[in-house]
């Protein structure tokens, strides 16, 4: 192997170590604050995908109908929860987020969609449209679960994508698509052609994480969230409503994953099944960090992207093989250090 | 009018009750103590009025029952608990924990919050120093201030504390209970629970007693105090028998 | 030997009149196959019930295992024409070290850690499969020989109906005796609480493996029997997507129950058989349709019948056990003398960040005493207990028990050296009956493998763990609840069950956490006089209480612990009279 093929690979390595790495950021927020240890994430990044593809050829997206219809069932749902508690300003409340909310967004695509609004409206509307639908999911699938053990939400998380997948066949057909990049513009860097979208992955995710870090760090919103995974008796005790909390870490996932499907479906085919694969390179580099630091994540998700590139280079049948079983030494490094083995989950 | 009435309670762990009757009122600006051995049911008192545990009977705030309602809408009402446990948030800093307490008034702006924090440094002058360290690294006196300087951002008509010295060393406990009668100043209501029954009918205006989940004794602290039945209680018969 | 009762006869004639199904007349071949394939994956099922429904953990990975099992059998028929039974305990062998690689390095860690390696694993054994030129890609192998029996080829659904059928009733067998077992005990009692069986001697690690190397060995088998009755062999019934599906069933069915693994591998396998034939009409086209009612099934029965359908259709009752009084006593510890020095505590010392709950105390217990430690709450007393039990790790100082250092040491290793204790929160298996709880607490006192258990050869052995439970339950005197559910009785007597447990494992010492806590005022006269007895017959105890009335007319000697020091030591009435332990309780005036 020579440099300039060395050079590429840690170049693709990287361009996809991004996108794990803000994969890895959600599943650990979303595990800090709700212990959802969230394995459907990779559908948002395949939907997300498969719209953005549908409406850069101008077609309209058969998510807007899933969309709605977890808005419906998610409507219903919480009602039927809070059947005795709800009523007045936190029934209108509801009605707006589950009902109104994606009539709203189905109505823009209805109109937008066939007139090929420009990239960045067609980015905006690909992650409206997909965002929402996973705080629908937390309400429909986890919030009823309550104080359940994080295997019985592990379990929840994988029928959830189970399901998913199936509906994905139902909205988006078999066929795998691919939208055109942002854009042609081609940079040399010495031996290197970094192509267009690649800067706009690496920026787009620069920009993720440091909003990320502005919001948890100086908002008292983001700090509430960063509380509930703390301490969540105590979030309760100064007044944030834990379950809003969940909605809040859904709806980062959600926009997260979605963003995710949008940057990366220039680059490969997506098919509706295909997030799942996605995903779970994310959940090995979260488990790799310890699911608990963002950091770690991070830095573990640039090391799967660039093991993948460097194993689809010399075995590329088994670069699954080597990415996933990756993770039996990082788990065994960790169970080492962890002493006698007596924890109570 | 009461600013806490709460009529008839009982709550069940699995179906043996853990409290049951418990018939107790607290006026706008009074501090009331539930005083009983370990055991008997007070902090599972305050967690079903602070709406953590699920419980029977009424109890009304400010003249409204609770019912089913959220802990986070009962802060919202002008609620707060400082537990037990205390529950802060043990890797962020002191001063995030202080601004979370003002959680309930995150729409009023900057302004607001800071002077809000500038008066929970004045009365605990030490959260100060600590501002940056992580409320996980204080010692138990500072959690415990860190704990009620918390709930204090949140600017409650009613305080409830549950066993502020719980494992404190007595100049500690000193300090806690001088603070609790300079709250009385700014027209908080208190309900304190406390193993240290002494130093709790001593700051309080009037007294419950509960044992094995129900009131057994009533009636303004002083007379309370010099009740003999009490020390019975915590030493049990063995003493005045021996 | 125990007779098995009729309770747990009736399932086995259940399977056994089913073996007669095939042969009804008339009886379509199509439905014998679909049987076939419900047997195959009901023994998976009842793999997961172990590991799931009674271990409390979970694998995405038994499809993956099951092809371990079935492309072993595959490759040493097909291409080195060993036969078929030969395969079988080559392929056991082989999934039974690919689970214990998986298992060792996830066990140690939280509970959810095992399902994540087990997810990451089984697609990277998937993509191996299909990629490796050995096992024919994504083709697979085919022609694979089939059964043979005394020279008879097994080729017809019928033929491979018995067998398969008969593979059920084996592993159901098995596992109901691996669960009566000592070893099926440690696995049940994790159901109570990981701290709980260490403190009884269970090493949690390895009991957490073996259930899974036995659920692996499980799926291990249904491989050799499908691949066998296939006679092709390809890598898509091994997949993350076939893994969720074995564990729907056990779920469905109720994780916790054999029979359920069979209830709900019927259930999934005929309604995935219809949703096959009719989603694709109903949407117009192939493809995995029904796994949206699977992930939807999966979400509703989690959250509206979290326990499965089992136990709407059967309740939880034990069975009665047989008691064989008369079984050889279990050796017994020598006791030490009454009066030398048992437990050293020497500048115990306890940090929590800037919070020192145990401050450098000092005390020693001597052997045939009761010694209480007291204080008021918080003043440290259960991190105290909990650093001696090997809980928690001291910051510093020693504790020596009989002369030998005990410092820092886990809590198996404290039981081992004949200290037992009994939990605040009571810590007893809801699923289990007292009798079968109590008899956890003789785990160190038995030997038997959990081999040994599964082929009923450890019931000689058994029976006398058994007949010691039952002695030490009749000696606090509640010989006749043995056979109760364990939580069905009230918190007084569960707190003596408790004790009898710990008396189980023939304790030198006998550690008390709050045992008055919650006890009405004549069960606790009841427990003063038990304990009394205890200390005549020869046990040390240590109680650590908040309760002086309690305390004080049962110890010999009292401790008093204040906000993390020691306040007093000495006899109860000298404590009493002491000002400073009265300030303790009641508070200071200043």
């Amino acid at each position: 192997m020579d440099l300039s093929i060395f050079l590429i690979l840690v170049q693709d390595g990287v361009v996809n170590g991004a996108i794990y790495a803000l994969l890895a950021l959600s599943l650990v927020l979303v595990f800090a604050v709700t212990r959802v240890i969230l394995v459907a994430q990779g559908e948002f990044v395949a939907f997300g995908g498969l719209t953005y593809a549908a409406l850069a050829t101008g077609q309209t997206p058969g998510a807007i109908w899933l969309l709605g219809g977890l808005g419906l069932a998610a409507f219903a749902g919480g009602l039927w929860q809070e059947r005795r508690r709800m009523r007045g300003g936190a029934l209108l409340r509801h009605a707006l987020f589950t009902l109104a909310l994606p009539a709203a967004i189905i109505a823009a695509t209805l109109v937008l969609a066939p007139r090929r609004a420009g990239i960045v409206v067609e980015v905006l509307l690909a992650v409206a449209i997909v965002t929402p639908m996973a705080p629908y999911l937390y309400r429909i699938a986890f919030q009823p679960l309550g104080n359940a053990s994080v295997l019985t939400l592990l379990i929840t998380a994988v029928a959830l994508h189970l399901a998913l997948t199936g509906l994905g066949l139902v909205f988006f057909g078999p066929e795998g698509f691919r939208a055109p990049p942002f854009s042609d513009a081609m940079i040399l860097a010495g031996p290197l052609m970094i192509p267009g979208q690649a800067i706009w992955i690496l920026g787009l995710t620069l920009a993720l994480m440091l909003g990320l870090y502005a919001f948890f760090e100086k908002t008292l919103t983001g700090k509430a969230l960063r509380a509930t995974a703390v301490n969540r008796l105590g979030a309760r005790l100064v007044g944030i409503p834990t379950a809003q909390a969940g909605v809040l870490a859904f709806g980062l996932a959600g926009f997260i994953g979605a963003l995710s499907g949008v940057l990366i479906v220039p680059l490969t085919t997506v098919y509706y099944d295909g997030g799942f694969m996605i995903g779970l390179r994310g959940f090995t580099a979260a488990i790799i960090g310890g699911l608990g630091s963002y950091p770690g994540a991070v830095l573990a998700a640039l090391l799967v992207g660039v093991a993948e590139s460097f194993s689809s280079f010399w075995a590329s049948a088994f670069k699954e093989v080597i990415v996933f079983t990756a993770i039996i030494p990082v788990l065994l490094w960790r169970s080492l250090r962890h002493g006698n083995g007596e924890d109570e989950e | 009018m009461s600013l806490l009435e709460i009529t008839d309670l009982a709550v069940a762990y699995g179906g043996i009750p853990a409290i049951e009757g418990v018939s107790l009122s607290v006026a706008a600006g009074q501090i009331v103590t539930v005083i009983g051995p370990n055991g008997a049911g007070k902090s599972t008192l305050l967690n079903a009025i602070m709406g953590i545990l699920p419980a029977s009977g009424t109890i009304a705030f400010d003249g409204a029952a609770l019912g089913t309602s959220d802990v986070s809408e009962r802060v919202q009402a002008g609620m707060s608990l400082v537990p037990e446990k205390r529950e802060l948030f043990a890797s962020m800093s002191v001063e995030d924990n202080l601004r979370l307490g003002f959680y309930r008034f995150r729409g009023q702006g900057r302004a607001a919050m800071e002077a809000a924090l500038a008066e929970i440094y004045d009365l605990f002058p030490r959260l100060k120093e600590r501002r940056a360290q992580d409320a996980g690294t204080l010692s138990g006196g500072e959690r415990q201030m860190l704990a009620m300087g918390r709930a204090l951002m949140a600017k409650p008509r009613l305080l409830m504390l549950d066993e502020p010295s719980l494992g404190l060393a007595p100049r500690i406990v000193r300090d806690i209970f001088h603070t609790i009668t300079a709250l009385r100043r700014t027209g908080v209501a208190i309900l304190l629970i406390e193993q240290n029954a002494r130093a709790a009918l001593q700051v309080a205006d009037h007294a419950f007693v509960l044992e094995t989940g129900r009131v057994t004794l009533t009636g303004d602290s002083a007379t309370l105090a010099a009740d003999p039945r009490i020390v019975e209680m915590y030493l049990g018969q063995a003493r005045s028998a021996g | 030997m125990t007779r098995p009762g009729l309770a747990k006869l009736w399932p086995l004639a259940c399977i056994a009149l089913a073996g007669l199904v095939p042969w009804i007349p008339g009886m379509p071949a199509f439905w014998v196959t679909l049987l076939n394939y419900t047997g195959i994956a009901a023994i998976v099922a009842i793999g997961l019930v172990v590991l799931t429904g009674i271990g409390g953990m979970t694998s995405f990975g038994q499809a993956t295992l099951l092809g371990l099992g079935a492309y072993t059998t595959a490759i040493m028929s097909k291409y080195y024409d060993l036969s078929p039974w030969l395969g079988l305990p080559a392929g056991l062998l082989v999934t039974a070290a690919g689970a214990t690689l998986i298992g060792a390095v996830t066990v140690r860690l939280s509970g959810h850690y095992l399902a994540l390696g087990t997810i990451a694993w089984s697609v990277g054994l998937y993509y191996t499969f299909a990629n490796l030129d050995l096992v024919g890609r994504n083709d697979g192998i085919s022609g694979i020989p089939p059964l043979e029996v005394a020279g008879y080829r097994l080729l017809d659904a019928r033929m491979s109906f018995t067998v398969i059928w008969l593979g059920v009733l084996l592993a159901a067998l098995a596992t109901m005796n691996l669960l009566d077992s000592r070893a099926g005990r440690a696995i049940r009692a994790l159901k109570g609480g990981a701290v709980a069986a260490a403190s009884f001697g269970v090493d949690t690690a390895r009991t957490r493996l073996l259930a899974f190397v036995y659920s692996a060995v499980l799926a291990g088998f249904a491989g050799w029997l499908y691949v066998h009755m296939q006679r092709s062999v390809n890598p898509t019934p091994f997949g993350f997507y076939q893994s969720i599906q074995y564990l729907l069933m056990a779920v469905i069915g109720g994780a916790a129950h054999i029979p359920g693994a069979l209830l709900g591998a019927a259930l999934v396998t005929l309604v995935n058989d219809r949703l096959q034939d009719i989603l694709p009409k109903l949407f117009g086209a192939r493809g995995n349709y029904e796994s949206i009612v699977f992930g939807m099934l999966l979400i509703a029965v989690l959250q509206w019948a979290p326990d499965g359908l089992w136990p709407l259709i059967a309740r939880f009752r034990p069975r009665r056990r047989a008691i064989q009084a008369d079984a050889p006593r279990l050796a017994a510890q020598t006791m030490p003398e009454r009066g030398s020095t048992l437990l050293e505590v020497v500048r115990l010392r306890r940090n929590f960040g800037g919070l020192v709950a145990v401050n450098d105390i000092d005390f020693t217990l001597k052997a045939g005493e009761i010694l209480g430690l007291i204080g008021p709450n918080g003043a440290g007393k259960s991190t105290t207990f909990n650093l001696i039990t090997g809980v928690d790790t001291p910051s510093g100082g020693i504790v020596r028990f009989r002369g030998g250092d005990l410092t820092g040491r886990p809590a198996r290793h404290v039981a081992a050296q004949g200290i037992a204790r009994t939990f605040q929160h009571v810590k007893l298996v809801p699923t289990m009956s007292v009798i079968e709880n109590v008899a956890i607490g003789a785990h160190l006192r038995g030997h038997a493998s959990p081999l040994a258990g599964l082929l009923r050869l450890d019931r000689a052995e058994d029976a006398r763990l058994y007949a010691e439970a039952a002695r030490q339950l009749a000696r606090v005197g509640l010989a006749d609840a043995a056979d109760r559910p364990a939580t069905s009785l009230a918190l007084g007597q569960q707190r003596i069950v408790e004790i009898a447990r710990a008396l189980c494992l023939d304790p030198v010492l006998l550690l008390l956490d709050e045992p008055a806590a919650g006890l009405r005022h004549n069960e606790k006269a009841e427990l003063s006089t038990l304990l009394r007895r205890l200390r005549d017959e020869g046990v040390t105890i240590l109680l650590v209480e908040h309760d002086m009335e309690f305390v004080m007319g049962l110890v010999d000697r009292l401790v008093v612990m204040d906000f993390g020091t020691k306040l007093a030591d000495g006899p109860p009435d000298a404590v009493r009279a002491d000002p400073r332990v009265i300030e303790a309780y009641l508070g200071s005036v200043e």
